[in-house]
């Protein structure tokens, strides 16, 4: 196989990207990890006129984590984000995800900002970002602005970045005292892109009851769908919660498509089965 | 055209390339090492999995430009002048292979696995050959070939 032909750059620097990115315009794409952009320009799906490469760009390659949450740079790898346990310290649910992302022969080029500006409705991240609340900061030639993460995925695979822009960081805000986090899916076979998937955040009050309850998941619309599961709950302590009742409420509020790999009445079922599942264990979590 | 200088397996090689020249192509077709073998190029067989900068990587999910400045190791570079390396002779002696199209990939997967990981158990072992296929041995002696090469090469280095 060979991919149609381009015109390559090779920036090092932010503004040397920025700029030919902005030259480039409409016919121009990032080059990050290459690990879903490859396979489309491999299988002609996708025919850019330029590749703007940032894998020289360095100052991109950071993972910054603070009390409030974990910045990942447009360069930072999924496996160097998966290997950090400062990251898991302050938010677990990057870690939990990640392990799910592909194969780890995968996870050591593909970049977690990447994966969000490819926008797979299939992909983990995505509902990670999303049922933070966290954003994506955009860079072009003309400035800067913060996406937060409600409106970053436009669609399926289109993120509402502009022509010319880039996204050169992601964040992921920190789980909050009394929180806990957790993730699921259901795939074929580990590793591949999951028929379905829920990343769930619990947090509990000053009397140990559950005051929030939100869930986001994956491979079910065409963006990540988070739902607010708090008032399913009645505010009751984990042990006594009704987590079948929030399943349910889940499933009433969904509307999957089916494809060749999972009907939707399968799909439904499955949103329902990992609601409880990851609910109960961020519940046990926030304890 | 591009002028693409890499160190492959410890000797620097350059060569001509167009930017859409894939790495795995480049490997083959420009520098004439066709250990690395190309199955689905679209990164989910595994067959032409190389190590760059020591950590493996897909060659087909990447471009030979991309790569230019870098230090990659093919299967080619796995042994030395003393014969083949711990995880080959493994290989070998468990009958981890059978056609050998997939081996390639398994090798360098399984080298900086056992780099990283030097007494793994069973459930890390799958997950870290997961990313290969192999539609010959049913995958219970690359297991096994895994667990033996972890042995051959504490019983080296102990040496
Ligand atoms: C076999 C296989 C299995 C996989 N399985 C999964 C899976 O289960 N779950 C999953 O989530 N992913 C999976 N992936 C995809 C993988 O996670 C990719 O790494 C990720 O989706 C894209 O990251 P990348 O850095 O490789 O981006 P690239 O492939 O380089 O780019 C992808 C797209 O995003 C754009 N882009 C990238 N970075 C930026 C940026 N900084 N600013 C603006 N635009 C940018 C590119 O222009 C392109 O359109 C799989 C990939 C393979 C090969």
């Amino acid at each position: 196989m060979k991919p149609p032909p381009f015109t390559y750059h090779a920036p090092e620097t932010l503004d040397e990207a920025l700029d030919a990115l902005a030259r480039a315009g409409d016919d121009g794409k990032v080059l990050a990890g290459g690990q879903s952009l490859i396979p489309l320009l491999n299988m002609r799906l996708a025919a850019p006129g330029h590749l703007i490469d940032i894998n020289r760009v360095t100052e991109l390659d950071t993972v910054e984590v603070t009390p409030e949450g974990v910045w990942a740079g447009a360069l930072a790898r999924h496996a160097r984000v998966e290997r950090s346990d400062e990251a898991a310290a302050v938010q677990p649910l990057l870690r939990a995800a990640l392990r799910h992302v592909a194969h780890p022969v995968v996870r050591n080029r593909g970049t977690v900002v990447g994966s969000l500006a490819h926008a797979d409705p299939a992909a983990e991240l995505p509902a990670v970002l999303a049922v933070l609340g966290g954003s994506v900061e955009a860079a072009s030639s003309r400035g800067r602005r913060t996406v937060p993460a409600a409106e970053f995925f436009a669609g399926p695979l289109e993120s509402s970045l502009r022509r010319g822009e880039l996204a050169v960081r992601a964040f992921f805000p920190a789980l909050p005292e009394r929180s806990g986090a957790a993730f699921a899916e259901v795939s074929r076979r580990h590793g591949d892109y999951a028929m379905a998937g829920a990343a769930a955040v619990v947090a509990l009050d000053d009397d140990q009851r559950v005051c929030s309850a939100r869930v986001a998941y994956l491979s079910i619309a065409a963006t990540p769908l988070v739902l607010d599961l708090t008032a399913s709950l009645d505010r009751r302590p984990p042990v006594t919660c009704d987590w079948a009742a929030a399943a349910g409420y889940a499933r009433d509020h969904i509307d999957p498509d089916g494809d060749i790999h999972a009907t939707a009445a399968y799909r439904r079922h499955l949103a329902g089965v990992l609601t409880e599942r990851t609910l109960r264990a961020a519940a046990q979590e926030a304890l | 055209m591009h002028e693409i200088t890499m160190t492959v397996n410890g000797v620097p090689r350059t060569a001509s390339a167009e930017a859409r020249r894939l790495l795995s192509d480049f490997l083959r077709h420009d520098l004439g090492l066709t250990g690395t073998h190309v199955g689905c190029e679209h990164g989910v067989c595994g067959c032409c999995t190389v190590l760059l900068d020591g950590e493996p990587v897909r060659s087909c999910l990447m471009f030979a430009v991309t790569a230019a400045g870098h230090e990659l190791t093919t299967v080619e570079g796995l042994g030395d002048a003393g014969g083949m390396s711990p995880v080959q002779r493994a290989f070998q002696e468990c009958h981890g292979l059978q056609c050998g199209f997939c081996t390639p990939g398994f090798l360098c997967t399984v080298t900086a696995f056992l780099r990283e990981n030097p007494r793994p158990g069973d459930d890390e072992v799958i997950e870290a050959v997961s990313g290969n296929l192999c539609r010959c041995t049913g995958y219970q002696n690359i297991l096994k070939a895994v667990h033996r090469a972890a042995v051959l090469i504490a019983e080296e280095d102990a040496q």
